[in-house]
């Protein structure tokens, strides 16, 4: 019995965005009276805080504090269109179309508020407080009395409208050639593996990552995605699958006491950091990291086993099994023709 | 949108903040509101009754014993569907329409819906699906990609051949330079099979919906998709109702990896408040979100690289099956996603890359995290590896080398941009006190000097 450890490497690259139609996201900004914006958009969210960074996408356009901004996406009558929630483009296009919406309204917002301080648009600035600000003379009115004055006084609309469009990008059917994404985020992930060689058990010991995902809007988020993905993909190298013995369909799990996931004893140390080199088209400098997040581990796990034990898998998942199959085997190669054995 | 005008945050604003997400804590302490806790009053359930076999011709359903059971409302099965048959990209004028939502003369996959039991409990519901009487005959099946695609396979589509159509190809064909030359080229050839597996997205929230007729004609619809608009457009197609109609809720959801954009429930629902009056709700039990809903694809890649001693990859050459299972949904868009990027994060100036899209008797596969990339690189990653012990270079070094830069041209003709691998993997070999090589830590992303 011994237990050997091993290290490997994966780098990977993954694309924000994916199109085969054309992909629009839009979003509509209004005031209340009291300076509350509302922000209408139909992006679902899926757990990973999409509404949460994209009200901190709007509050940061607008000028405003975060808490006066409010996103409702759960009404597709009210929320204007949105693809969906996939292919890592939600934060990217929604973010966008609200930047321009932002951008709108807060035009609008400035221009009543120039009205009542006498001045020009140009020379106000927003303090992010709630507050918006003669540059020159610091003279200032607060961001709820120019939305109350604007609705009573002088009847201005203070809203804005939004879309973040790619058009379709066609792929031409001899070469392949398309542009079918708007950026590309990187990771690079290094495993420590330890492989127990009586039972065939592979224990994740750690993972740590580089991200390159532009700006992080908000880094605790974006550790979250990191977390979640690793996890997934130490599950998905070492445990689940719905065919075991994949392509025949028997013996197919129907339960999570059938379905094996590791829990947290089988967890491993997951430790991430990430650049901050902003894109050059998602909003404030943003990519999208939600799906890439189980890739770079997979491969860095086998990679790892490798470097532990000598033995190169090629199918998923790596069950104790398929370990022992392969050091069973090895051993016996070594036996009969030790010249030959290994790779 | 601008590129190259990227705003730049104020700094101490909400952008760049670690703010908390805002239901995090209703989330952990149970009080967010999911469909399942959509309780209406009158409200009926929905429970199907499905194929147990993998491949067979429906010859009879029979309903009367279904029909006995105390609580029963009403039964669906595919005369009542206005537009049975549809194929979900169809929404955005892709394939052909190939799967139906409650099958009339063949099933493809265990767990296939057949006949959609309305309920006043679910339990009702479960009992009448499995008092639901089907005769069938039982056709060979083909589970795998390859054998799918052999002469005399049994027929899983329509149209003869058990792949999907790609501008006139059984597959999606990427060219770039001259592969086979540069192949001939190479000082070392690496080959390799790599087999992923399909895997379930395990939400904790079960895919579902609650459905509710309205007074004035239309029908509110809560959902947990994963996109609003993409599920009514689809289920406004499928029942033939103008969009006007449907009244999408939805917005958080529990979890979706891409399991909950199918469209697999909202259709079927809204037909069945249609046809009785009432609310009906149709979710998922954990099994059939095991066995039922898609999974991540399976995808066997044969991977050839030519490299040359220096660890450079001159020509890739790859032929890729994803396995779609009996419908392809959304997996088409996993063989777009996996053409552009089976070269990965390097630079490979001659490819040639065959991938299918297989239609085999297993359950649908379809979007998944990440689906035709993750598979793509754990191929290639595993390469990598290989390539480097082939050449005797360090597992980072060959990654540094074939590293691509922006301005390089990727296989499917795109510039890179915003390429950023090499700065990542000196992050990386940091953190674990690795220590590169002066010339790689003297690399950079921007392009090449020419």
């Amino acid at each position: 019995m011994a237990k050997v450890t091993g290290r490997g490497i994966a780098a990977v690259n993954y694309p924000t965005g994916m199109n085969l139609g054309g992909d629009p996201t839009i979003a509509l900004i209004h005031a209340s009276t009291s300076g509350v914006f509302n922000i209408s958009i139909s992006s679902v969210e899926l757990g990973q805080g999409l509404k949460t960074v994209l009200a901190q996408i709007g509050a940061e356009a607008l000028g405003v504090p975060l808490e006066t901004v409010v996103l409702h996406n759960d009404d597709a009558d009210t929320g204007p269109y949105c693809t969906g929630t996939f292919a890592s483009r939600t934060t990217h296009r929604a973010g966008n179309a609200i930047i321009a919406a932002a951008e709108e309204a807060r035009g609008v917002m400035l221009e009543e508020a120039a009205e009542l301080l006498a001045v020009e648009p140009g020379e106000l600035a927003t303090d992010g407080q709630g507050n918006i600000v003669v540059r020159s003379t610091k003279q200032s009115i607060t961001v709820a009395e120019v939305c109350s004055s604007a609705h009573f006084v002088h009847g201005r609309n203070i809203s804005g409208r939004g879309i973040f469009f790619r058009a379709k990008s066609p792929v031409d059917p001899d070469t392949g050639a398309m542009d079918p994404d708007s950026t590309e985020a990187h990771a690079c992930t290094v495993a420590e593996v330890e492989v127990e060689t009586e039972t065939g058990q592979v224990r994740v010991l750690r993972l740590t990552s580089a991200y390159e995902v532009g700006r992080a809007l908000n880094p605790r988020l974006v550790h979250g995605q990191i977390v979640g993905g690793a996890w997934m993909g130490v599950s998905h190298t070492l445990y689940e699958t719905t065919a075991p013995y994949y392509p025949l369909i028997d013996h197919a799990p129907e339960s999570f006491s059938e379905y094996l996931m590791p829990g947290p004893a089988e967890s491993p140390v997951i430790e991430a950091e990430v650049l901050g080199i902003p894109s050059s088209n998602g909003p404030y400098g943003q990519k999208g990291v939600g799906e890439m997040t189980a890739n770079s581990p997979i491969p860095a796990i086998v990679n790892a086993i490798y470097d532990a034990i000598g033995v190169r898998f090629y199918e998923l998942p790596v069950t104790p099994e398929k370990v022992l199959r392969a050091l069973e085997e090895r051993r016996q190669s070594a036996t009969l023709e030790p010249a030959t054995a290994g790779r | 949108m601008n590129e190259g005008n990227v705003r730049v945050p104020a700094g101490d604003g909400p952008v760049g903040a670690s703010v908390e997400q805002r239901d995090s804590r209703w989330h952990v302490s149970g009080h967010t509101i999911y469909v399942d806790d959509v309780i209406l009053p009158g409200m009926a359930h929905m429970v199907l009754a499905r194929s147990p076999f993998p491949h067979a011709r429906i010859r009879r359903i029979d309903l009367t014993d279904a029909q006995k059971v105390p609580g029963f409302v009403r039964a669906l099965t595919a005369a009542d569907v206005p537009k049975n048959i549809y194929t979900i990209l169809g929404l955005i004028g892709f394939g052909l329409d190939e799967e139906r939502a409650l099958a009339d003369e063949r099933v493809r996959y265990v767990g296939e819906p057949i006949v959609a039991i309305i309920a006043d409990t679910r339990v009702a519901a479960s009992e009448a699906a499995k008092l639901v009487r089907i005769d069938y005959e039982e056709l060979p099946a083909v589970f795998d990609v390859e054998e799918a695609l052999a002469p005399g396979a049994p027929a899983v589509t329509e149209w003869g051949i058990n792949a999907f159509n790609f501008d006139g190809r059984p597959f999606r064909q990427v060219r770039f330079g001259d592969a086979d030359a540069a192949m001939k080229g190479a000082d070392h050839v690496v080959e390799g099979r790599y087999q992923m597996s399909p895997i379930e997205h395990a939400p904790v929230e079960t895919t579902g919906c609650v459905v509710r007729p309205e007074p004035d004609g239309r029908f509110t619809v809560w959902s947990n998709t994963q996109a609003l608009n993409m599920s009514l457009d689809l289920t406004a197609h499928i029942l033939q109702i103008p969009t006007r109609r449907l009244h999408f809720i939805g917005g958080t959801v529990g979890g979706g990896f891409g399991g909950k954009v199918d469209g697999m429930v909202e259709p079927l629902a809204t037909l069945g408040a249609w046809l009785t009056g009432r609310p009906v709700k149709y979710v998922y039990s954990r099994d059939e979100e095991m066995i039922v809903s898609s999974t991540r694809n399976g995808v066997r890649i044969y991977m050839t690289d030519g490299v040359t001693n220096d660890g450079l990859i001159v020509a890739r050459k790859v032929r890729s099956y994803i396995d779609c299972g009996a419908y392809s949904r959304h997996t088409p868009y996993a063989v777009q996603k996996h053409a552009a990027n089976l070269a990965g994060p390097y630079f490979i100036p001659n490819a040639a890359f065959d991938i299918y899209c297989v239609y085999t008797n297993r359950q649908p596969s379809s979007a998944m995290r990440g689906f035709g990339v993750t598979e793509a690189s754990f191929a290639m990653e595993v390469q990598m590896d290989r390539i480097a012990e082939l050449t005797g270079l360090d597992p980072w070094t060959v990654r540094f080398r074939n590293a691509y830069h922006d301005g390089d041209l990727r296989p499917h003709r795109k510039p890179v941009e915003d390429a950023t691998l090499i700065e990542a993997m000196q992050a990386a070999a940091r953190l674990v006190g690795h220590r590169l090589a002066p010339e790689l830590l003297a690399m950079s992303s921007k392009p090449r000097e020419v």
